[in-house]
Parts: structure tokens; C-alpha cells; sequence
């Protein structure tokens, strides 16, 4: 349990106290001879946030369909969309990058994200989740005259928000650390991600360890910043969701 | 009047049908076809040939299977997921429940600072971890000096430059990476579990050990299946850490199925898209198979 703190700590720091000195040469040397590097950051920040927000209002969206309208044929086709979590990235990645390159969508945030906005784990989650949400207070918005949609972004969302945090922070973490795809849909460079960039770092013959680590602190910060904030929404979200 | 109240009651009804229907319908229809669709134009792929341009139905049709199960690359990088899912899952997934056990504990100090540094790990990128561990146990790397200057090793050893040190190393990168993340489901799990149930068992004078195999385990076995699942899929389709931390080598001793799959279609200017999809779908079944026969398994307790 504790090693697994110390080993971050420890690698961290393995990283500073050889190269100690070097910080400040080492971020001039990351910023100077990859030009990209903030590219790649605006890239990773703008496909991250992007694929999560669309994601969290699909797959919620999805979720309350599911079990606050569910009749017998909702739940048949939930149980038929839980099948699609059994089919591995690879199998489907050669067809899904024909479709988004004949879609013209290489290189954007389309082509990065529309495979993964909608998946089952997330309308699960919610799904769950949702058995908690009070139905009582839907009748009697209902009664007051609100639309379905209107109960939905009025009552559900603010009501959820633990949930929405919980999944916020699992989309916001696969999207940034995601590299396969990425490396098959993100042909150019100005479009390539954190996660490519540091790879690449490190994919010459000699590799500037000093460079890399700063490159890996870079590229592990937000992911980190976002679990810290929504840590304690995150962990009440997650209790909700294995019922 | 009465009869107008029922149709509007039933239409009001048939609104709300239809707003559900209409909520899931994005959700659905993106899995359909991101999921279903392309795996069944995979299938279709996987019985052609040629380049991704000009593709012609291959002779004989299962020519691109009867080439996959001669591959020994293949059939190494098969060996290889393997060997990764049977040592490391069920290593994990103790240690993850014994874990989540210990941060359940009601009289632990600092318990939110446990789990953070348990999930930790999880927060960095796959990338990031998979270059961290490289330069770790790099032939000059921390692992070396340590235990040189311990005097376990007389000489720098290069673990990722030896086949089974190097699998070796993917397999403790990866219980580092995912433990944590399967703690979490296992703590909300346990979380679940009433604390009365515990004390009855001591009551009833049952000890530790006791208590975690016939009240726990059992309680958590919905958890414990879909974590089973997930990690199953998940080193069944291991990539990054095989492409980053050995690049597959050497000479391909640790080489996974995607990433095997990916230097086929997309890595070494190969786009053998057909052949590729062959394995994918091999991949599919494998994962299909393993799911069920675990969901079978699970499901007995109804």
C-alpha cells in the first residue's frame, strides 16, 4: 500500500536527484526542441474535456432512459449493449479508422473521441446509480407541468452530481492516457497527444531520462489535478455505482 | 369523461415511453455502430486480402486463419497475453481485496490518505508509468544501483534485455499501475456490507481469516466478477505497456496480441488490414469466451 506511494515518489524523485540541478534546463530543453509540447497539451486538454462533457451527457442521458423509463424491451436492448464491452479495441480498430477516414475525420477531435463518447461501463454506471434518484420527486415535476428533458437537466443532473463526477474523472482519465487510438486516428504531428509525445521522447537510440521525466511529470499532472479535486465526489459516486 | 381521462393517462404514458426511448437513443445508436458494426465488418475483412485499397476475397476464405495459427509470432504474442493474465489477475486481484480489507478497517488512521496513495498510481498515464518503469529497471536505472550496492547483483543486470526479467518486470509494472484502481470497486463493495454482519461473526467467535472467506468473499462476489471481467479484457488487450516498456522485445519474448495486431495494420508500414483482422477477431472470441464462461460461473449464487 505505501510502496505504492513511495515507488511515484521514489521514480519522481529518481528523476530529480540525478538530474536535480537540471529542472530548469531540462523544461527548456522540453519546451525548445519539441516545439509541439504545448500543442500537445492543448490537444490533450481539448480532446480530454471535450470527449468527457459529450460523454457524461450521452451516457447519462442514456442511463436514465434506461432505468427510469425501463420497460422489458429497454432492459432486453441494455443487456444486448452490455455485449459491446466484451468486444476488444483491436478487433474494431481497422473498420473504425476506414469509417472516420473515409468520414474525413482524421486528425480531429471527432475521429479522437467518437469511439469512445458512448460506452457500456458508463450508461451502467449510471444506469445503477440511477436507482437511488427519487422517482417522487419526477411525479410531482411531472405535475407541475415540467418536460421529461426539463426534469432531466433541472432534478436529475444536480441531484447526480456525485455520479457525474465519478465518471467525469474515469472518461477524463481514459481519454488523456488513451495512446492506441490516438496512435491510429492522430496521423499528424501538430495533432498528437501528451501520451505520444513523451513516447516518442523516449523512442530514439539515446534517451535524455531528464527530458523524459519532466515530460512525464507534464503529462501526469492534470490527470492527477482532477482526481485530487473531485477525489471525495469520486469515491461517493463509485460506492453508488457496485450495488 | 371517464374515457377521456384514460386516453390522455395513456397518452401521457406513451409520452414518457417516448422520451425514455428518446434519451437512450444516442447512447445506442453510438455503440452500434463504434461496437457491433465494426466488428462485424472485421469479420468480413478478416476473410480478404491484399492492401487496404484493393481488397479481394482471399483463396482459400480461411486463408488469413490458417496463416495465423501457423504465425509463430502470433502464437508467441499468445502465449505471452497469457502468461501476463494468469500470474497477474489473480496476484492483483488478492492483493486489491486484502488491501481494500485493511482501508475498511474503521479504527485506521488516515484512511483518505491511504486510498489516495493506493489510487495514485491509476492517475498517471499508461505511457508515463510504462517509460517510469523503464527507466527503473534500465541497465543504469535505480532497481540496478540498489541492488548492486546491496550486493544482491555483482554486476548491472539488464532486465528488460532478458525475455522472462523483461516479462517479469511488465508483470509487476502492471499490478503497480492496476491494483489500485480495482481497490476502489472492491472498497465500494465492502462499503456495502452492513458492519453488523462482522460483528455477529465475532460474537459467534470466528477469527479474521474466518470472517474474510465465508462472510466477504462471498458478499463481494458481484464485485469480484466484474473485476475479473474488466481485467481479463484489460490484459487480454495490453498494449501500451508492451509497446512502451520493451517495445515487444527482445526479439519479440513479450510481445502482446494488439500490439502484434497493431504492427501488422498500422506499426511497421504494413497494412495488412485483413491478416490484422483475423487476430482481432481471434482476440474477440478469446475475450467473448472468457466473459461468459465467468458470468456462467458467477451467476450460480441465484
Amino acid at each position: 500500500m505505501i510502496s505504492a506511494a513511495t515507488n511515484n515518489t521514489v521514480d519522481i524523485a529518481n528523476g530529480k536527484l540525478t538530474f536535480g540541478t537540471a529542472a530548469l534546463t531540462n523544461f527548456k530543453n522540453l519546451t525548445n526542441q519539441n516545439q509541439s509540447l504545448w500543442g500537445a497539451m492543448g490537444n490533450s486538454f481539448l480532446y480530454a474535456v471535450v470527449q468527457t462533457l459529450v460523454a457524461l451527457l450521452i451516457c447519462s442521458l442514456g442511463g436514465y432512459g434506461f432505468e427510469l423509463y425501463h420497460d422489458k424491451k429497454k432492459d432486453m436492448l441494455f443487456s444486448i449493449l452490455l455485449l459491446a464491452m466484451m468486444v476488444p479495441a483491436v478487433a474494431t480498430m481497422i473498420p473504425l479508422f476506414k469509417m472516420i477516414s473515409k468520414a474525413g475525420l482524421l486528425n480531429t477531435v471527432w475521429g479522437f473521441m467518437l469511439p469512445a463518447i458512448s460506452t457500456p461501463f458508463l450508461i451502467m454506471m449510471f444506469r445503477q446509480n440511477s436507482r437511488s434518484f427519487p422517482v417522487d420527486v419526477m411525479e410531482a415535476a411531472r405535475i407541475d407541468g415540467l418536460s421529461e428533458f426539463k426534469i432531466f437537466f433541472q432534478m436529475y443532473m444536480p441531484i447526480m452530481k456525485s455520479t457525474y463526477a465519478a465518471a467525469g474523472v474515469i472518461t477524463f482519465m481514459n481519454a488523456w492516457n488513451a495512446y492506441l487510438w490516438p496512435k491510429v486516428v492522430l496521423t499528424k504531428g501538430q495533432a498528437q497527444t501528451m501520451p505520444m509525445l513523451i513516447a516518442n521522447l523516449a523512442s530514439g537510440y539515446t534517451t535524455d531520462y531528464g527530458l523524459l521525466m519532466m515530460g512525464v511529470l507534464f503529462c501526469s499532472v492534470p490527470t492527477m489535478v482532477v482526481f485530487f479535486i473531485l477525489q471525495k465526489q469520486f469515491a461517493e459516486g463509485v460506492t453508488g455505482a457496485v450495488k | 369523461m371517464g374515457e377521456n381521462n384514460k386516453k390522455s393517462g395513456k397518452s401521457i404514458l406513451a409520452k414518457q415511453q417516448r422520451a425514455g426511448w428518446l434519451f437512450l437513443a444516442p447512447a445506442t445508436l453510438l455503440i452500434v455502430i463504434m461496437s457491433f458494426w465494426p466488428i462485424i465488418q472485421a469479420v468480413f475483412t478478416s476473410l480478404k486480402t491484399g492492401s487496404s485499397a484493393s481488397m479481394t476475397w482471399s483463396n482459400p476464405i480461411i486463408n488469413n486463419y490458417t496463416r495465423m495459427f501457423a504465425d509463430k509470432v502470433f502464437m508467441r504474442s499468445v502465449g505471452n497475453t497469457f502468461f501476463y493474465l494468469i500470474i497477474q489477475v489473480p496476484v492483483m486481484l488478492i492483493i486489491a481485496i486484502l488491501l481494500a480489507q485493511l482501508l475498511n478497517n474503521k479504527d485506521l488512521k488516515f484512511k483518505g490518505f491511504f486510498r489516495t496513495c493506493v489510487f495514485l498510481p491509476c492517475a498517471t498515464s499508461l505511457v508515463s508509468y510504462s517509460l517510469i518503469f523503464k527507466s527503473l529497471f534500465a541497465t543504469q536505472g535505480l532497481i540496478n544501483t540498489i541492488l548492486v550496492n546491496l550486493g544482491i547483483l555483482e554486476n548491472n543486470f539488464n532486465f528488460l534485455g532478458n525475455g522472462s526479467s523483461a516479462k517479469v518486470v511488465i508483470i509487476i509494472a502492471l499490478i503497480w499501475r492496476w491494483t489500485g484502481y480495482n481497490m476502489v470497486f472492491f472498497l465500494a463493495g465492502l462499503q456495502n456490507i452492513e458492519y453488523s454482519v462482522y460483528e455477529a461473526a465475532k460474537i459467534d467467535g470466528a477469527n479474521g481469516w474466518k470472517t474474510f472467506w465465508s462472510i466477504t468473499v462471498p458478499l463481494l462476489r458481484p464485485t469480484i466478477i466484474m473485476t475479473f471481467i474488466m481485467s481479463i479484457n484489460g490484459t487480454l488487450q495490453l498494449f501500451d505497456e508492451s509497446v512502451n516498456l520493451t517495445n515487444g522485445g527482445p526479439a519479440n519474448a513479450t510481445i502482446t496480441m494488439s500490439h502484434y495486431i497493431y504492427n501488422n495494420s498500422f506499426g511497421e508500414g504494413v497494412a495488412n488490414f485483413g491478416y490484422a483482422s483475423a487476430m482481432a477477431f481471434f482476440v474477440f472470441i478469446l475475450v467473448a469466451i472468457l466473459s461468459l464462461i465467468n458470468m456462467k460461473v458467477g451467476d450460480k449464487r441465484d
